[in-house]
C-alpha cells in the first residue's frame, strides 16, 4: 500500500490563496474589457480634475506648482479603491451564482478564502496605478524618485486591500451585487474626504475637521510626499499605521461575515 | 377615448414604471443622487478657496457656483440610467411584449423619457434643497429657481433620448453602462465644475465648444447673478439640439430594433 504524505496546513493554505489569485488573474486575461472601467475611471478623474481644478495651484498654500503632481497619487489611490470595490462586486456575483457555496464546503479555512480575494485585488490595483502614473508623467507630473514611487505603490496596494475588505464585508452581508454603489461610494468618500483636492489649510471648515480625523489623509500625504517634496520616514509611518489600522478593522469585519456564511 | 388621451395614459404608465424601477434598484438611483451629492460635498469643501482666484465670477460661495454642475451631473446620469433600464427591458423581453401591444411605438420611448425627465426634476429639486439648506442663495429668487428646474428637466429628457437610442440600437445593458465614464469625460470637458476661463488647456478650448457648457451656464446664471435672456436662449437651443439628435438616433435605432427583433 502506498503511503500518503500529508501536506502541511500552511502550504495547503498558501496554495489555495495562490489558486484564488490565479482565478482572479484569469478573469482579467480572459475578459480584458472587465479591467477597462477600473483603469478608465481613475484616469478620467485624473485628467478631468487636472483640467478643471489645475488653476488652484495659484493659491497660497500649495507646495507644488503643478496640479498633476498634487493630484496623481490621489487618482492612483482612487484606482485602488475602485479595484477593491470591484473585488467585492465579484464576490457578490460568486455568492449569487453559488460559487462561494462550493468554496465553503472545501477544507480551506475561511480566512484563506478572504485572503485570496483581498490579495488578488491588491495585485490588480497596480495596473490602474501604473497606467495613471504613466499618463501623469507624460503630462508633466514630477518624478517622485524611486523611494517616493515605491512608497506610493505600497500605499496603493494596501489601500486596494482595505477596499477589498470593505467590498467583501458588504458582499457577504448583503449577498447581492446591488450593494455595489455602497462599496464604491464608501471608498470614494473615504479617499476624497482628505487633503485630496487641496492642502488642509485651504479646505472648508467641515472638510478640514473630517480630513484631520480621516486616517486616509495620512495615506494620501504619504503617497504624495515624493511628488511634491522629499520622502521622509516621518511622512511615511503615519500612512503605514493608518493602513494597518484600517486593514485590521475592515479585515476583522469581513472575516466575521465570512465565518457566518452557511451557518 | 381619443387616441391622444389613450397614448398619454400609456406614456404616464410607462413613465411611472420607469420611476418606480429606479427607486427600487440602488444601482440605478446611486448615480443620480448619491454620487453627485458626494462629489458636490467633496468638491465644494475641497476647492472652496477657488473663489479667491483672480477671474472667478462673483459668487456668494463655491457651493452656489457648483449647484448647476451637480444638477448637470445628475441629469446626465439619469439619462444614462434610463438607457440602462431600457436595455435591461430589451434583454428580458419586456420591450418585445410592448412592441406587440396595440400602442404606438413612440409611446414606448416617450414613456421611458418621461420617467427620465421626472428623475431630472427630482434631481433639480434635490440639489436646490441641498443648496438652500447649506446656505446658498438663488439670486434671481423663485423665477430663477423655476427656470433652472425647467431647464434641468428638459435637459434630462434630451440626454435620455440619446441613452434610449443607444439602448435600442445595442440592446445591451452592459454597453450602455459602459458609457458611464464617457458621461464623466463630457462633463469634465464643460464648464460644469469650474469657470471655463480658468480651466487648463485643452479642457478650456473643448469646454468652449461643448454644448453642455451652454446648458450649464443657462442653469447657473439665475442662481449666481440673475436671469439672462441670452444665456437662457443659448441653453434652450443647446437642449433642442440634443433633443433633435436624440430623436433622429432613436427613430433609426427603433427601426433597427424592429427589423432585427
Amino acid at each position: 500500500m502506498e503511503a500518503t504524505v500529508a501536506i502541511p496546513p500552511w502550504r495547503a493554505n498558501l496554495a489555495t490563496v495562490g489558486a484564488l489569485m490565479v482565478r482572479a488573474k484569469n478573469e482579467l486575461v480572459r475578459v480584458p474589457g472587465a479591467a477597462i472601467p477600473g483603469v478608465l475611471a481613475p484616469t478620467i478623474f485624473f485628467l478631468g480634475l487636472n483640467g478643471v481644478f489645475g488653476a488652484l495651484t495659484q493659491l497660497n498654500g500649495f507646495s507644488t506648482g503643478t496640479y498633476e503632481s498634487f493630484i496623481v497619487p490621489v487618482s492612483m489611490l482612487q484606482g485602488a479603491g475602485f479595484t477593491g470595490a470591484a473585488a467585492g462586486v465579484n464576490l457578490a456575483r460568486d455568492i449569487e451564482q453559488g460559487w462561494l457555496d462550493r468554496l465553503l464546503v472545501s477544507p480551506a479555512p475561511r480566512w484563506v478564502l478572504l485572503a485570496g480575494t483581498v490579495l488578488a485585488a491588491s495585485a490588480r490595483s497596480l495596473i490602474p496605478a501604473t497606467f495613471v502614473f504613466a499618463i501623469a508623467l507624460a503630462l508633466g507630473a514630477g518624478w517622485p524618485g524611486f523611494d517616493g514611487l515605491l512608497i506610493t505603490f505600497v500605499m496603493v496596494a494596501a489601500m486596494a486591500a482595505v477596499a477589498a475588505c470593505w467590498g467583501s464585508f458588504l458582499a457577504l452581508r448583503f449577498k447581492s451585487q446591488s450593494a455595489a454603489p455602497l462599496m464604491q461610494a464608501g471608498m470614494m468618500a473615504l479617499i476624497l474626504t482628505t487633503t485630496a483636492y487641496a492642502p488642509l489649510a485651504l479646505l472648508q471648515g467641515w472638510l478640514q475637521d473630517i480630513a484631520r480625523v480621516n486616517p486616509v489623509t495620512e495615506v494620501v500625504e504619504a503617497a504624495r510626499q515624493g511628488f511634491v517634496g522629499s520622502v521622509t520616514w516621518a511622512g511615511t509611518w503615519p500612512g503605514l499605521l493608518a493602513l494597518a489600522g484600517l486593514l485590521a478593522v475592515l479585515g476583522a469585519l469581513a472575516l466575521r461575515e465570512m465565518r457566518r456564511q452557511g451557518r | 377615448m381619443s387616441s391622444l388621451v389613450r397614448n398619454a395614459r400609456v406614456v404616464r404608465a410607462l413613465g411611472m414604471r420607469s420611476i418606480r424601477q429606479t427607486f427600487r434598484r440602488p444601482q440605478l438611483i446611486a448615480p443620480i443622487i448619491v454620487f453627485p451629492t458626494l462629489l458636490l460635498a467633496i468638491q465644494t469643501g475641497g476647492a472652496a478657496a477657488a473663489v479667491e482666484l483672480p477671474g472667478f465670477p462673483p459668487v456668494q460661495s463655491f457651493l452656489q457656483f457648483m449647484l448647476a454642475g451637480a444638477m448637470m451631473q445628475s441629469l446626465m446620469l439619469a439619462g444614462n440610467s434610463g438607457g440602462i433600464a431600457l436595455a435591461v427591458d430589451i434583454e428580458m423581453g419586456f420591450t418585445d411584449r410592448l412592441f406587440s401591444a396595440p400602442i404606438p411605438r413612440f409611446a414606448i420611448v416617450l414613456g421611458r423619457l418621461a420617467g427620465t425627465a421626472a428623475l431630472g426634476l427630482f434631481g433639480a429639486l434635490w440639489f436646490l434643497a441641498i443648496g438652500l439648506i447649506f446656505g446658498a442663495t438663488i439670486e434671481s429668487g423663485v423665477p430663477g429657481a423655476l427656470l433652472a428646474i425647467v431647464l434641468v428637466t428638459a435637459a434630462a429628457m434630451a440626454v435620455g433620448g440619446i441613452g434610449a437610442a443607444i439602448a435600442l440600437r445595442t440592446g445591451s445593458a452592459s454597453v450602455v453602462q459602459g458609457l458611464f465614464p464617457l458621461v464623466l469625460v463630457v462633463l469634465f470637458l464643460s464648464s460644469a465644475f469650474f469657470p471655463q476661463e480658468l480651466m487648463i488647456e485643452p479642457a478650456k478650448t473643448i469646454a468652449e465648444y461643448n454644448p453642455l457648457s451652454l446648458v450649464v451656464e443657462g442653469i447657473r446664471e439665475p442662481m449666481i447673478s440673475g436671469i439672462d435672456a441670452a444665456d437662457t436662449l443659448y441653453a434652450v437651443l443647446a437642449i433642442l439640439g440634443i433633443v433633435a439628435l436624440g430623436l433622429v438616433l432613436s427613430a433609426r435605432a427603433l427601426r433597427h430594433r424592429l427589423r432585427v427583433g
